[in-house]
């Protein structure tokens, strides 16, 4: 019931969200999302306290005659994505307290409908109540990103539409194929996933490459991953501050997270077979996004394709199919999803503060804000992964996972060390080091939203590189349970 | 006491955390208290633990904190070590960090980032405490990484000028790709031995295939010529000087820099099974202090001469590891934290005299007005230069010595490389405090010693620089050599030495007057000739202008890898990207598009057209299920 509790709370809350009038709107928003937040407390207490809990699964016959469940429930890994989502919204929230959006009960209703949506991506035990999840979270944000975006909105985010919506029927065309072959031996078909698995692990090479390239296309547009990725840079400057984080800090993790539950289990053949050039694809693209990151002087778009870089260690640590890959893609997820809002928080209270976000204009902000300065670091010091921070731990089991795949690969991979800290820190030094510039006078203290938000993110990440246990216990808990389909 | 260890990096984290979040509201006199009694705390519960680990029978401790990274098989705890290596470090780092910490409270007590200075230092010392005290390679790292951050934030400290920021920047990037290769060198001890705690990996080490270990062994060494400046990945450590002289004694010259020889002794089982990684080391590092110690030859910034004379003796010290000579090495670790803190912080109280001027030409004659700043100084000058019995000479000659054993080729070098040193050096004490004062009036009226603060440290300092030679003196001398017998436990494989006296005493004889006659020979050219470096350096031509441009080295990476980059990355940006891979993503977009408007005519709201086009349709059906 908890499970259930937990779709049904943001759906609720963004109808009840929808009908309220005014500035009203953003604070019931905000309280309902903290509420949604203590619930997934109780169930990550409730999952430590006994996992096998009924509580903890939902699942309901809905069309009998195909085989479709409403079936949710939750383990170690999809505990994880639900956390980081139910942390996050709040935070997203909190963060667009400076911003005067119009008709914000729409805006805070769809931010709502999406964290549902978003939710029942991670907890869905069927394969085509995941697929109704994965397009319902496509709708909020295209119109998010439609009606509230920047400049040229309608052409990028149309083209995100398509783009991503494209992938999605892929997608849906693998999993009816895989559908089709359940239920061999009982003859009845199921979405069932632990079915599905069974259906994908019967087949030929021919028959899991064919679902493999099918389903990957739709997970590594929504990541993306080299070369499926130009609608992201586009997407992501444009879209309001608020829908950039949804789309980095949650929805990209639909992708990866896709990949480690939907795909890698039902296709290890193919895996075996095609998983060096999806790796060779994310691994290059890490090193191909940091070098585009270096030269970008839009800091927004310098993130948007930071975060491509990120993404590509991450996909490639899970298809190297070992314990350290997959574990440390999803703490490296964790982390990414916590430092990416951070930075596009501080690329919005730049514009905000300045009016531009061009790092050739920018300078000497420190001067005026020694504090903002320092949160800035840590933000920045957590996505170069220093040791004790949050982005460490996973970037370290990751590049070892990597390297137990090829010890080559792994070194190129880690140019990912090096290139990260070279965009990073010549950004830091544009934008607030050196003599103050014109831009950087009105510079004044940061509100108090932009403040709260950004030294929880800062806790976190200090906390979480420091003590990693409570969330890498579940991660490592999570990665042995899917090594055991994939061997 | 020894149970308590995790005392010692707390207090510095304590002072980092108290003036983090207080530092502005305390006054300064205050936060350079707690910054500096946090430290010493620290050193006194770290000379306990030491004596107590003297007096124990087990000499390696393990002190467990919590678990920090778990993934099946790899256990990564949080957990410390305590033995005779660990503490050895663990007295130099406090010991000269609370030196340095008081006189940083005179250096600096004009300058307004006064409480934000101890913050850095105070979360440095914690993160070189970390680093020597993890019982495993990645809390090694963490406390590599950790002390590369304090260095970008110290070099960095006045961040409002650029060429700083970019020192700053510069050091942070260039040690990342030395992080790199000992990252990759961690994953790869995981992989073969399946662990990477010191104590399991090195009690199967010798059971490893060789060419593993020696692969282990490299990619751990590019991680120490990152940190410790050694060739290629040296030139940020003089760029480094950017930073407040009491942070280039202290983390450029002291402690930071020798993390690699720590990396390496503590790793010796690695080098002592592959020679040719030794031999790598032995190569890179004498190569890299004879290659510096030319470039000081030329330098005329106190502080560069200095940086330069740095990376020349950190080249000595892997020449040692390279040989096996692992104590020696650590010997001379201790010797130059000693001397070089002293000639850096010395150098701090000339600038400090000069209101900032930093260039030697504009100097000299400063022995009458800062008499204690000048017998200091001599005394770190003798010990650095190899004069018995101060202590630079009995740790240089014991590297030397072994190196000998390994390879005259390489003990002539290293000979060379410590001459240039005594040349050097010695021009930088004729220029500055010999012969007439060079500076401006105002300057002259301005002279004055350094305030007590400043002034005992290097009192203190010096004393263990004339002293510091007890610690390791020669064995074929029939006295005891404390250090070696200290370390013996951590060393896995011996080698015992095989020169006979004659050949020590005549290697030993060969040192001491080269030495001699080098400085003599600086005497002549620099009190005798009153020769001065040019004033236009544009007159300079040839070799000279060559090495006094630095080699055109920071030119060379220029060319080699930034432009590079930078073209690349604009080439990946402007035509990959937007034209190729995004131009096929909006092809595919507007074939789509053309196709659909072609076909849109078909649909022309004709009645009569589509009933036609049905008949057509029909007749064909019909047509195609006749034939077949």
């Amino acid at each position: 019931m908890l499970v259930g509790l937990l779709i049904i709370v943001p759906l609720i809350a963004s109808l009840l969200v929808f009908f309220t009038k005014g500035k009203a709107a953003r604070n019931l928003a905000l309280g309902l999302s903290v509420v949604e937040f203590i619930l997934s407390l109780v169930v990550f207490l409730q999952y430590k306290h006994n996992p096998d809990s009924k509580d903890l699964i939902l699942n309901c016959a809905w069309i009998e005659s195909l085989g479709i469940h409403f079936a949710v429930g939750i383990d170690a890994l999809s505990l994880l994505l639900v956390l980081l989502t139910t942390f996050l919204v709040p935070l997203i929230i909190l963060s667009s307290y400076n911003t005067n959006y119009d008709k914000p009960h729409s805006f805070y209703g769809l931010i709502l409908m999406m964290q549902m949506a978003l939710i029942g991506v991670f907890t869905a035990n069927d394969g085509f109540l995941f697929y109704i999840f994965w397009e319902l979270a496509l709708i909020p944000i295209y119109f998010i990103c439609l009606v509230w975006g920047g400049e040229d909105r309608g052409r990028i985010t149309f083209k995100f539409f398509v783009y991503t919506l494209l992938g999605s029927l892929f997608m849906l065309v693998g999993l009816i194929y895989l559908y089709n072959h359940t239920g061999y031996e009982t003859g009845i078909k199921s979405w069932a996933i632990a079915d599905l698995y069974t259906a994908g692990k019967a087949m030929n090479l021919s028959q899991q490459s064919f679902v493999f390239w099918s389903i990957f296309l739709a997970f590594g547009i929504k990541m993306p991953v080299f070369p499926l990725h130009t609608w992201q840079p586009d997407t992501y400057v444009t879209a309001p501050t608020q829908g950039t984080m949804l789309l980095s800090g949650i929805m990209l993790k639909m992708g990866t997270f896709g990949l480690i539950k939907w795909l890698m289990p039902v296709t290890p053949l193919a895996l075996q077979e095609w998983g060096g050039l999806a790796i060779g694809l994310s691994v290059f693209g890490i090193v191909y996004a940091s070098c585009i990151a270096i030269v970008q002087k839009d800091y927004k778009r310098l993130v948007a394709y930071s975060s491509i870089a990120h993404v590509g260690l991450i996909a490639a640590g899970i298809l190297s199919a070992t314990q350290q890959g997959i574990q440390g893609a999803v703490m490296q997820m964790l982390a990414h999803g916590v430092n990416v809002v951070g930075l596009f928080l501080i690329a919005d209270i730049l514009m905000r503060h300045t009016g531009t976000r061009n790092i050739d204009k920018l300078g000497g902000i420190r001067s005026m804000n020694g504090n903002f300065a320092v949160l800035f670091l840590i933000v920045l010091l957590g996505s170069v992964a220093l040791p004790l921070t949050n982005g460490f731990v996973g970037e370290f089991l990751l590049i070892n996972g990597v390297y137990q795949y090829s010890a080559w690969v792994a070194a190129f991979a880690g140019l990912t060390v090096i290139l990260g800290a070279v965009y990073m820190l010549r950004s830091y030094q544009a934008i607030m080091l050196g003599e103050r510039r014109d831009s950087a006078i009105a510079f004044g203290s940061l509100v108090s939203s932009d403040k709260l938000v950004l030294y929880i993110i800062c806790l976190v990440i200090v906390v979480f590189g420091v003590y990693p246990k409570p969330l890498n216990d579940l991660a490592e808990e999570g990665t042995k349970a899917i090594l055991t389909y994939i061997k | 006491m020894i149970k308590l260890v995790a005392l010692i990096p707390l207090f510095p984290l304590l002072g980092f955390l108290i003036n983090g979040f207080f530092g502005k509201k305390i006054n300064k006199g205050l936060s350079g208290a707690i910054a500096s009694i946090a430290v010493l705390a620290s050193f006194v519960i770290a000379l306990i633990i030491f004596f107590e680990l003297e007096h124990s029978e087990l000499k390696s401790h393990t002190v467990n904190l919590f678990s920090w990274i778990n993934s099946d098989t790899l256990k990564i705890p949080f957990e410390f070590l305590v033995d005779p290596l660990s503490s050895w470090f663990l007295l130099i780092i406090t010991g000269i960090g609370f030196l340095i910490h008081i006189y940083s409270i005179g250096y600096m007590h004009n300058d307004e980032g006064f409480a934000r200075f101890f913050t850095y230092l105070n979360l440095f010392v914690f993160f070189m405490l970390l680093l020597v005290l993890g019982n495993n390679y990645l809390i090694m790292f963490v406390g590599w990484e950790g002390v590369g951050l304090c260095s970008y934030l110290l070099i960095g400290f006045w961040f409002k000028n650029t060429a700083y920021n970019n020192a700053a920047k510069k050091a942070f990037i260039m040690n990342r790709i030395g992080d790199l290769g000992f990252l990759l060198g961690i994953i790869l001890i995981f992989v073969t031995f399946g662990s990477i705690t010191y104590g399991e990996v090195f009690s199967i080490a010798s059971g490893g295939n060789e060419h593993t270990i020696t692969a282990i062994a490299l990619l751990l060494f590019i991680g120490a010529m990152g940190k410790s400046a050694q060739l290629p990945l040296y030139t940020w450590l003089p760029d480094a000087m950017a930073g407040p002289t009491p942070v280039s004694a202290l983390i450029h010259a002291a402690t930071m820099v020798t993390a690699g020889i720590y990396m390496i002794v503590r790793s010796n089982v690695f080098y002592s099974i592959s020679e040719e990684a030794s031999h790598v080391v032995a190569v890179i590092g004498v190569a890299t202090a004879l290659f510096a110690a030319t470039i000081g030859l030329f330098q005329n910034d106190i502080k560069k001469v200095l940086a330069y004379s740095t990376v020349s003796q950190l080249g000595l010290m892997f020449l040692g590891l390279g040989v096996h000579a692992y104590s020696s090495s650590v010997f001379h670790v201790t010797t130059h934290a000693f001397f070089k803190a002293l000639l850096f912080l010395g150098a701090g109280s000339v600038i400090h005299a000069m209101g900032g001027e930093q260039d030697m030409r504009k100097m000299g004659g400063l022995k009458k007005a800062l008499p204690i700043t000048f017998v200091t100084m001599l005394i770190g000058t003798i010990a650095i230069s190899g004069i018995p019995p101060f202590s630079g000479f009995f740790s240089k000659d014991e590297i030397l010595a072994h190196t000998y054993e390994h390879s005259p080729v390489l003990w002539f070098f290293g000979q060379i490389a410590s001459m240039l040193t005594a040349f050097y050096m010695f021009r930088l004490l004729y220029l500055t405090f010999y012969r007439k004062f060079r500076g401006t009036h105002e300057q002259e009226h301005h002279l004055h010693e350094s305030p007590k603060s400043m002034t005992i440290p290097l009192i203190v300092l010096a004393i263990l620089s004339v002293v510091g030679g007890l610690l390791g003196l020669p064995e074929f001398w029939n006295l005891p050599n404390w250090m070696h017998h200290h370390l013996d436990p951590i060393i896995i494989h011996k080698s015992p030495s095989i020169l006979n006296h004659d050949k020590e005493w005549m290697l030993m004889a060969i040192a001491v007057f080269a030495a001699g006659a080098t400085i003599f020979f600086a005497y002549m050219v620099y009190i005798k000739n009153k020769v001065l470096p040019e004033a236009n350096d544009e007159k300079l031509t040839g070799i000279k202008k060559l090495i006094y441009n630095k080699y055109y080295v920071d030119e060379l990476y220029d060319a080699v890898i930034r432009k590079p980059l930078d073209i690349i990355s604009v080439f990946f940006y402007k035509f990959m990207d937007l034209q190729i891979v995004d131009g096929i993503v909006n092809g595919v977009g507007s074939t789509v598009k053309g196709i659909s408007s072609v076909v849109r005519k078909a649909q022309t709201g004709h009645i009569g057209l589509y009933i036609f086009s049905m008949v057509i349709g029909i007749i064909l059906i019909l047509f195609y299920s006749f034939i077949k």
